[in-house]
């Protein structure tokens, strides 16, 4: 068998270049994604700034959900053509990202989140994505191990799903590289200057110079912001997982608690993947540390949904941040305070999903070529404005 | 031949998965272990962490104490859910 020739993507040890026409801070899925789509529209001129490894951030970190059902038709419509993006994934760049379409199922506690799910479906369904009310009934036809009678109803999407996080990150990086962008691992930006004709950012591994600058740094973007001398809203939010051991496949759907922010799937290994929200108060720190009382917390809300999961074993948990942001969406475009200076943050717990259609567009829209409604509406100087449209489907 | 040597036996990752790991330019374990996902099954890296550091010191010329070992996760072994579930909800 002829060897495959892998690509270097992260480069930890090579010289850094001087120049670059864009430099992306961050090698997360938002870096990456939008990095590879720079260099597949022509700008190969593009370095990634990545303080750690790839992977370290919520990218390497989070449920590899991804679902179309939300309650904005912004959200939906970017997510529908997310999906088609991760179906053509393994065509596009040639990476296995183990991708399961099994749908999403809701549980509702109350009529009042009934309420709320029956106005989603419906603007779900104008916009062709196939989500369907369910009595308690119903639900358990789909899932016979669920244990539901402290619940009013229930939504599903057949067409929602979850991927693998590590390799659809490699597969991004890879493409990337491939095209000529340069990836940086190990080297953090700890400080930038504006120069007449854009940016010098300082690493130690020395200076590049860049004409524009993507803040992709996620949890840390207003660390990230604060070096260019401008402050962001959003702030980070610990939510930790958890993964068993391996079971042959039974669970279709991801499976997910509106009230409580439960949500568990089963993933392509077998393995049953799940997290559910424990509020701290909000500070400016990212913290990484794992917590029993989130063991407990997802111990008591599995065995109330799937008592028979009693005996499996959890083999690992771990934390990541989410980067929130006050009414729940993204931040994109340009700084208007610092030009040049982009920002593509605060995706919240939704910017796995969300990273490869944003991208397109993103590189779209760094390159002169059309632009998206998501530039206007998801605008830093929106929080200035009064009335923004708040997104109520996020889990946590 | 290295196809046929298994490092990680819970996840099957094979020498030659961390010989292209080393390859690719990974070094670091946290990097390999998410590129290659040895480590992530019920042993947790408990049996292959060892065997696999030595093999990535040997592949980029490293001093085996240069290579750090990922981080260690909760719980120290695989705990059932209703233990946890035992305990007094907060
Ligand atoms: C437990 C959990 C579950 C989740 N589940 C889902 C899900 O099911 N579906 C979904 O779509 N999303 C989910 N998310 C959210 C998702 O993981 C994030 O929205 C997404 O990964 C954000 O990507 P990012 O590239 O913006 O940030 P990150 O992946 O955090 O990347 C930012 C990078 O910037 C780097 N950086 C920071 N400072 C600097 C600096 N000064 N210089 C250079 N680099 C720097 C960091 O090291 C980091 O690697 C989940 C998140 C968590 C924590």
């Amino acid at each position: 068998m002829a060897r495959r020739r892998d690509t270097l993507p992260p480069t930890a040890t090579a010289p850094l270049r001087a120049h670059a026409e864009v430099a992306i801070i961050g090698g997360g899925i938002v870096g990456l994604a939008i990095a590879y789509n720079l260099a597949r529209l022509g700008c190969s001129d593009v370095v990634v700034l990545e303080g750690r490894h790839l992977a370290w951030g919520a990218s390497g970190r989070n449920g590899g959900g991804v679902r179309q059902q939300w309650s904005t038709e912004l959200n939906i419509r970017l997510m529908q053509e997310s999906l088609e993006i991760c179906r053509g994934f393994a065509q596009e760049i040639g990476t296995n990202i183990w991708m399961r379409q099994g749908g999403y199922l809701f549980l509702a506690r109350t009529a009042d989140e009934l309420g709320k799910m029956d106005k989603a479906i419906a603007l779900q369904n104008s916009c062709d994505v196939p989500t369907r009310r369910l009595d308690i009934g119903e639900a358990n036809e789909l899932v016979p191990e669920l244990a539901l009678t402290a619940f009013a109803g229930a939504c599903y999407n057949p067409t929602d799903a979850i991927v693998f996080p590590w390799p659809f990150l490699w597969g991004y990086a890879q493409a990337a590289a491939k095209r000529g962008v340069e990836i940086h691992t190990f080297t953090p930006v700890t400080a930038i200057d504006g120069t007449s004709d854009g940016f010098a950012l300082h690493t130690p591994k020395g200076v590049v110079r860049a004409a524009r600058v993507v803040n992709a740094a996620g949890s840390w973007s207003p660390q990230v912001a604060r070096l260019v001398g401008l402050t962001l809203p959003n702030w980070p939010a610990r939510h930790e997982i958890l993964s068993t051991e391996p079971l042959k496949p039974f669970l279709k759907p991801m499976v997910s608690v509106l009230d409580s922010g439960l949500y568990i799937s089963q993933s392509l290994r077998g393995e049953l993947v799940g997290g559910i929200t424990v509020h701290e108060p909000a500070d400016r720190e990212v913290r990484l540390g794992s917590r029993l009382a989130f063991v407990e917390e997802m111990a008591h809300g599995l065995m109330e949904i799937m008592p028979r999961l009693g005996d499996l074993k959890i083999v690992r948990q771990w934390a990541g941040p989410y980067d929130m942001t006050p009414d729940g969406n993204p931040i994109v475009g340009e700084a208007t305070d610092v030009p040049g200076f982009f920002l593509c943050c605060g995706f919240v717990g939704h910017g796995f999903m969300m990273a490869p259609v944003v991208a397109r567009y993103y590189a779209s829209h760094l390159t002169g070529g059309p632009t998206h409604p998501l530039f206007d509406k998801w605008r830093l100087g929106r929080f200035v404005d009064t009335a923004t449209e708040r997104e109520d489907m996020n889990i946590g | 031949m290295s196809k046929k040597i298994i490092l990680c036996r819970c996840e099957d990752v094979t020498a030659e998965d961390v010989e292209r790991a080393a390859r690719t330019g990974f070094s670091d374990l946290e990097e390999i272990k998410r590129y290659t996902g040895f480590g992530t099954g019920p042993c947790q890296g408990k049996e292959c962490l060892r065997g696999i550091a030595a093999a990535v010191a040997r592949l980029t010329g490293k001093s085996e104490s240069e290579i750090r070992p990922f981080t260690s996760r909760p719980p120290l072994v695989p705990t059932e859910i209703k233990f946890f579930a035992g305990t007094p909800r907060r």
